[in-house]
């Protein structure tokens, strides 16, 4: 079994954490910035809105508990291999940010570069890989083509034999892609934040949104009205519904998107694997356990619930892939909602209402570009435009029809 | 694994299904007369409610119609 | 002798059948009906496993799938990581060993068969414990269809535990198999609840028999069952509480012990300590003292036990707790005291002991009714969570899992949710024939969480290592909700998911934070209940089995000629067929010259066909196709590309008029079905005023093209009574015959600029077909070849020339889209501004300078020196035996503009300037295509 282990061994330890997170603060009758959504994107914002932009009379509401979205519920992959160049651009922004991060917020994230293989399992999936390798590469994003062998040798476990359905025929790799602990992040962002005086609310419901004149004013919140120069939403699935609350419609569906665990084994897997082909996405994450993602449920769903057929070719796929999992069992699955624009990129910018900003659409890509959509939504937030990276990313695209088509790039879509 | 009602077949499967999206969103008379903005509307903007949702499946490993129905996004249950 | 802590008789357990094992290298001999649990235990072996995070010793605690503690992984015969001892049945030969923490994986092949089946029934009931055997007789007799799914090797449920009512159980279960509507599924786990009454539960078949598992007989089966209600009588399990060293081995859950004792036969200690909040320990103390085991003391941590009796010579302690625990490995004594306001007061008591037996209360096992939708509140006199009864599902809750814990109880409940389930499905129940059972008084017990003591060494979660100091530490930092000091800490989300831990959790939360338990709630209960294998929700869609594989009617010809194929959609599709000797190149080199020169033909079965028929059949595709349909005369054929709403190609094909009324149409071969789906969805949702019907006809036909200058020849010997003149036959038509003897439809297409033909012909006619052409010597040729011949006309493959983000124009096929139509789907969309521009990325062909064949999926950069803005990608590129030399097709942005001008292409190792072309790089003029 030894044999099977080049690479270092996912970590059985987990880090000690601080013994102070945040305070628990009442609202206050206004802010500067009231941030909707208290997930992984909203709590970055908050953080580069102070750390950036000095801008620190800002509230993150949140309905439930901080992070307990899809920042809670996604299998942590980090990469930047996009294949359009804006897309890159973003991803390939946070992704720096990420090998910063750990100092950045004092906090031990467990990002973890074990590099990210996506698979090919057609002719044309090879065509499109070396498509995106080299678009990659212009973008100064790292990339290389694999041959199946070369996949072997980077992750052993990988079955490679062409005697199976839909065959390996290569991959790409991104060395410096990989994962980190969703939880700590959210944490590190909230702590930061926290400590330069941003007012995380939890359990504090927006019910509706405070419009006059064509400009912002305010949320409606289950523990009162809150009075803001700015709101910037960060809802992730549930962005339409409180879109709605101005008026506001956008190219969004929000669809379940499940995910699950293994028990802890002792190291097999020593980087990412992605195939897009046949849906399946894994990793084994620092305490051991394997972590893989489903495909989305096809129909629109805010119940945090997918089907079981799922889940079962999920692991059909898996199982194709990673024959020794055979016997490996499943914990626990789980599901998140996940926004999904028609081009399958996200919306990162202006409203259409003065002082109202939207982020959203991320779809199956929001926890990797977390800290760089917190960075440039903080800069679209403060100064009133989009930051140059997330300037693609407008609403108006869909008019003109200059979408980011990660979609029918046939890139890979997670 | 919803349990979907078609009206040709009888209650099946979801994975039977082929799912559709919100219903009642016609193609436009004359999309020539529309502006870019109004045809990006029919193009990519549909209803995405947290609640009940009126939308359309298919059945397409069955009788191959297409039908609608209302479902609770929240708890997929099938209101009407 | 299968050890010395057995009982001399009783128990549901083998004594003929001695089974040997191994455990941590030592043998041991058990009986047949141990769990390797009970088999240690009678071994006296409590120390199986070490904790994950502080190494700390650990033995059995509990009896079920509960267990938190005596986690094994199997070795022989077959590798399996992480199973409580308290599961896995023992059979001959089992070796496996304690673990710490992380399970192994084999790492070779699991030979082993899983498979899934589908159910339907009027009644699931799930468990068959009283409660659900109570249900399913009644529901049964009702006449309705009732499958019972209990994950015990036998059904009983907690009477086996008892050892009562054996009987009964008997009688019902036999009447349960014998009808038959029912099934009765033991060793079946319900571990998913999913909408309208999904449940899925996954069979272990084998598992019990090691070594001697039928290798034909699936090892795990998954149950879907489609219900029309359910019974959930799923039982509550014993909970412990936190304090010091409560986490030693020895220190077991009361009611396990009674299990160990009255339904293995063992004795799981010699002396015992017994600490409870409620009156259920105390039947398993005297139980236990009838046994032999001495009851040293029974601390209950009420003051008034009311209607406990403690065994006789046991001392019965009321305000008394556990103040420290003796002994690492296996406790040695048990040191009591005094609670008073919170605090420990007065003397110690020390005992020895080499048993703790703990119960902190019992949570109703809520998971499957948390999946369902259902909520889990908080109910005082209980101590603990149980479903609230608003779960919108169809379905009834029965037994301890509501919150009823007499025998009496759950057996009336039981049949009354029997008899509600069967009447809502339609039936009438009749009455059901309960055992007698005593009514015993009931003390109510109390719920406490922790007791005073070392909070680093007082477990809560005990397979995480989660202590009470840890969950202090957490809601120390500002958290305030059970998700998050869940995370923080990790308890709950080890292998039994908090089964034993979760309540105790929120307690303990809760009284940190000030807070209600009730209102601070449990975390999210989700599929699965128990842990189930990924094999077993793979099941047989592995392999070839993994998705269908679609084959022509040609496969076999080509397998024996030794082609090679590739995956096209479902499709296997020749790919090309090399000779002794060839790499693919020389092959398709080859085949591409045979094409060119002489004849070669190709088996394009796979693209799709579509018969579409109606009065209003030529309107439908006028509005489907970019280009004009409806002028296409009958005998005539024309290509058409269909657009999606938004401008961008989603596929091409022919289009046949076969009469006014009656199109046959094709598709890419991967599109087939889209296409088909994409008809429908627009007849039947926005056209339904239009008469037409399309019928896929893809497998009705196979169709072989004829290929090169030859071709004519060809057709004319083998179809004597076609004309196939040049005028005679003419281009862009078709003609009904007969070729080789076999009733035929010829279309004069082609696909490669030379003159070709189309032979259509019956899927059952094709080998004759293509047989008679072999005969003539006529080189097969395959999917390369296909399009290395088209790339060098030009023409577009849709799915690799195209991403989704390309318009015909951009392709170069302007003159394929209508301008005197009103209206197409996707004509709108070219008019935005971004789809309007004129510099948009266009389809050209490309030219390397240096010779190089460029990678498929290379960029081009306008020029050598960084900055390197890319212009676009090669999509196809080739070697071309016309040409003499690579080619490629690539979108470029402006393309067309910049025909003549050298760009550079990205290879791996620099650049390559290449000149832009325009696509057509053979036969410009399409002087070859008539021959």
């Amino acid at each position: 079994m030894a044999g099977l282990m080049p690479a270092p061994a996912p970590g059985g330890d987990l880090p000690e954490h601080p013994d102070r997170l945040w305070r628990t603060p009442e609202p206050k009758a206004a802010y500067d910035v009231v941030i909707v959504g208290g997930g992984g994107h909203g709590l970055a914002t908050a953080y580069y809105l102070a750390k950036n932009h000095g801008i620190t009379n800002v509230a993150v509401l949140e309905r439930g508990w901080l992070a307990g979205g899809n920042m809670a519920r996604n299998t942590t992959i980090i990469r930047s291999n996009y294949l359009w160049d804006e897309s890159a651009g973003i991803y390939e922004h946070a992704l720096k940010l990420w090998e910063g991060l750990e100092e950045e917020l004092d906090y031990p994230i467990l990002f973890s570069q074990r590099g990210v293989l996506n698979l090919a399992h057609s002719l044309q999936d090879v065509r499109d890989s070396v498509r995106r390798v080299h678009a990659n590469r212009l973008n100064g994003v790292d990339a290389e083509w694999l041959d199946p062998g070369q996949v072997r040798e980077v992750c052993p476990i990988v079955n490679i034999s062409p005697d199976v359905r839909y065959p390996v025929h290569g991959a790409t790799y991104q060395p410096r892609a990989g994962i980190a602990k969703h939880d700590y992040v959210a944490w590190g962002y909230a702590r930061a934040a926290d400590a330069l005086g941003v007012d995380l609310i939890q359990h504090c419901e927006v019910t509706g949104l405070r419009i006059s004149g064509g400009r912002v004013t305010g949320v409606h919140t289950t523990r009162g009205a809150i009075g803001a120069g700015r709101v910037a939403l960060s809802a992730a699935g549930h962005t339409s519904v409180v879109a709605a609350m101005a008026g506001i419609d956008l190219p969004l569906q929000s669809h379940p998107l499940q995910a699950l665990v293994s028990e802890l084994l002792e190291p097999v897997h020593p980087t990412v694997v992605m195939s897009n082909a046949v849906h399946v996405y894994v990793s084994q994450a620092h305490k051991g356990e394997l972590v893989m993602g489903a495909g989305i449920d096809t129909w629109n769903g805010y119940g945090q619930r997918g089907a079981f057929h799922i889940i079962e070719r999920q692991m059909s796929a898996a199982l194709e892939l990673f024959p020794v999992f055979a016997r490996a069992h499943v914990l626990r699955t789980w599901g998140g909602i996940v926004d999904v624009t028609p081009d399958a990129s996200p919306i990162v910018g202006l409203s259409g209402v003065d002082g109202l900003y939207l982020n959203c659409g991320w779809g199956t890509g929001g926890f990797k570009a977390t800290p760089g959509v917190g960075w440039c939504y903080a800069h679209t937030i403060a100064h009133g435009e989009p930051h140059p990276l997330n300037a693609p990313f407008s609403l108006e695209r869909f008019v003109t029809g200059a979408l980011v088509d990660e979609h029918g790039a046939a890139a890979v879509a997670h | 694994m919803m349990l979907i009602p078609c009206p040709w077949c009888g209650p099946r499967d979801e994975s039977e299904f082929h799912y559709g999206g919100q219903a009642g969103v016609a193609y436009p008379d004359d999309p020539g007369a529309l502006t870019d903005a109004e045809w990006a509307r029919y193009l990519f903007f549909r209803d995405n409610p947290k609640g009940p949702f009126r939308e359309r499946w298919s059945h397409t490993a069955g009788c191959r119609r297409w039908f609608s129905l209302v479902r609770d996004t929240v708890t997929n249950e099938i209101v009407a | 002798m299968s050890g010395a802590f057995r009982t001399a008789r009783g128990g549901l357990v083998d004594r003929d059948r001695p089974l040997r094992f191994r455990f941590d290298g030592v043998e041991y001999e058990g009986l047949q009906g141990d769990t390797l649990a009970s088999a240690l235990l009678a071994n006296g072996v409590h120390h199986v496993a070490s904790s994950i995070r502080l190494g700390r010793p650990r033995g059995v605690f509990a009896a079920g799938v509960e267990e938190p503690n005596a986690l094994v992984q199997i070795e022989e015969p077959f590798p399996e990581p992480m199973l409580p001892a308290t599961t896995v049945e023992l059979y001959d030969g089992l070796v496996a060993r304690g673990l710490r923490g992380r399970g192994r994986l084999a790492d070779r092949p699991d030979p082993a068969r899983y498979d899934a089946t589908h159910a339907h029934c009027d009644v699931l009931v799930v468990g068959a414990g009283p409660a659900g055997l109570a249900a399913a007789a009644v529901a049964a007799s009702s006449g309705a269809r009732v499958i019972v799914v209990d994950d015990q090797p036998r059904p009983g449920g907690s009477l086996l535990g008892a050892a009562e009512h054996l009987d009964w159980v008997a009688s019902v279960a036999g009447g349960l198999r014998a009808a038959p509507e029912v099934r009765l599924l033991t060793r079946t786990t319900a571990f998913g609840y999913y909408d309208d009454n999904h449940v899925v539960a996954v069979e272990r078949r084998t598992n019990h028999l090691g070594a001697q598992a039928p290798a034909h007989r699936s090892r795990e089966r998954v149950w879907r069952i489609r219900a029309r209600h359910v019974v959930l009588a799923t039982g509550a399990h014993e909970r412990s509480l936190a304090f010091a060293d409560n986490d030693r081995p020895g220190v077991m859950l009361a009611g396990a012990a009674q299990t160990y004792l009255r339904r293995y036969g063992v004795r799981p200690g010699r002396r015992a300590v017994v600490l409870t909040t409620n009156d259920s320990a105390y039947a398993v103390a005297r139980d236990l003292h009838a046994a032999g085991v001495e009851i040293a003391a029974v601390a209950d941590l009420r003051d008034s036990p009311g209607a406990g009796r403690a065994p006789h010579g046991a001392e019965l302690l009321p305000g008394w707790a556990v103040a420290g625990v003796t002994g690492a490995d296996r406790i040695s004594a048990v040191t009591l005291r005094r609670l008073a306001g919170g605090a420990f007061t007065g003397p110690e008591l020390r005992l020895d002991a080499d048993l703790l037996l703990v119960s902190g209360g019992w949570n109703p096992v809520g998971a499957l009714y948390g999946q369902a939708g259902g909520r889990l509140a908080y109910d005082d006199g209980l101590g603990a969570f149980r479903p609230d009864g608003g779960c919108r599902q169809a379905l009834e809750v029965a037994g301890s899992v509501a919150g009823t814990y007499t025998l009496k109880g759950c057996l009336a409940e039981g049949a009354a949710a029997g008899a509600r389930a069967a009447e809502a499905t339609g039936f009438r129940p009749g009455e059901p024939d309960l055992p007698e059972t005593a009514d015993p008084e009931v003390t109510p017990g109390v719920a406490v969480w922790t007791l005073p003591g070392d909070p680093a060494t007082s477990l809560v979660d005990l397979q995480r290592d989660v202590t009470v100091a840890d969950i202090a530490r957490a809601t120390g930092t500002g958290m305030r909700s059970a998700e998050h000091v869940k995370r923080y800490t990790t308890a709950g989300t080890a292998h039994d998911q908090g089964r034993t831990s979760g309540t105790l959790t929120s307690g303990i939360v809760a009284e940190m934070l000030g807070v209600n338990v009730g209102d601070l709630g449990t975390t999210t209960f989700r599929p699965p209940y128990a842990p189930v294998s990924f094999a077993a929700l793979a099941g047989r869609d592995r392999g070839m089995r993994f998705d269908p594989v679609r084959v022509t009617a040609l496969h076999a010809w080509h397998v024996a000629a030794g082609a090679l194929f590739e995956n096209v959609g479902q499709w296997k599709r020749p790919w090309y067929y090399p000779r002794d000797g060839e790499d693919m190149a020389a092959a398709v080199l080859r085949e591409c010259r045979a094409a060119r020169e002489g004849v070669a033909m190709m088996d394009a079965s796979t693209l799709g066909k579509i018969d579409v028929r109606g009065a209003d059949a030529a309107v439908f595709l006028d509005r489907l196709y970019t280009n004009m349909i409806s002028t296409l005369k009958p005998g005539a054929i024309r290509y058409g590309v269909m657009c999606r709403p938004d401008g961008m190609v989603l596929d091409d094909g022919t289009v046949i008029r076969l009469a006014e009324d009656r199109f046959l149409v094709t598709t890419t071969t991967g599109n087939a079905a889209v296409i088909l789906d994409w008809m429908e969805e627009w007849l039947q949702t926005e056209w339904p005023q239009l008469r037409v019907y399309c019928t896929s006809v893809t497998e009705q036909w196979a169709t072989v093209a004829l290929v090169g200058p030859e071709s004519r020849e060809v057709l004319a010997s083998l179809a004597p009574g076609l004309d196939v003149s040049r005028d005679g036959f003419g281009f862009m038509t078709w003609r009904d015959t007969t070729v080789a003897g076999l009733d035929a439809r010829v279309c004069r297409i082609s696909f490669s600029g030379e003159l070709a033909y189309e032979i259509n012909v019956s899927w059952w006619d094709a080998l004759a077909l293509w047989e008679a052409l072999a005969e003539r010597g006529i080189t097969p040729y395959g999917t390369q070849t296909m399009h290395v011949l088209r790339a060098e006309k030009g023409y577009p493959i849709i799915g690799q020339d195209t991403d989704g983000t390309v318009t015909p124009h951009d392709l170069g096929l302007g003159w394929a889209v209508s301008r005197t139509k009103a209206d197409f789907i996707g004509k709108r969309s070219f008019t935005r501004t971004d789809t309007a521009r004129t510099d948009r990325k266009q389809l050209v062909g490309l030219l390397p300078d240096g010779g190089e064949l460029l990678p498929e999926g290379a960029h081009l950069v306008a020029a050598a020196e960084p900055p390197l803005t890319a212009l676009g990608h090669v999509t196809s590129s080739y070697h071309s035996a016309a040409l003499g030399r690579t080619f490629a097709l690539a979108l470029i942005e402006g393309g067309r503009d910049l025909v003549g001008r050298t760009v550079w292409a990205t290879l791996d190792d620099g650049l390559a300037p290449v000149t832009i072309t325009g696509a057509v790089l053979y036969d410009p003029e399409g002087a070859r295509r008539d021959g």
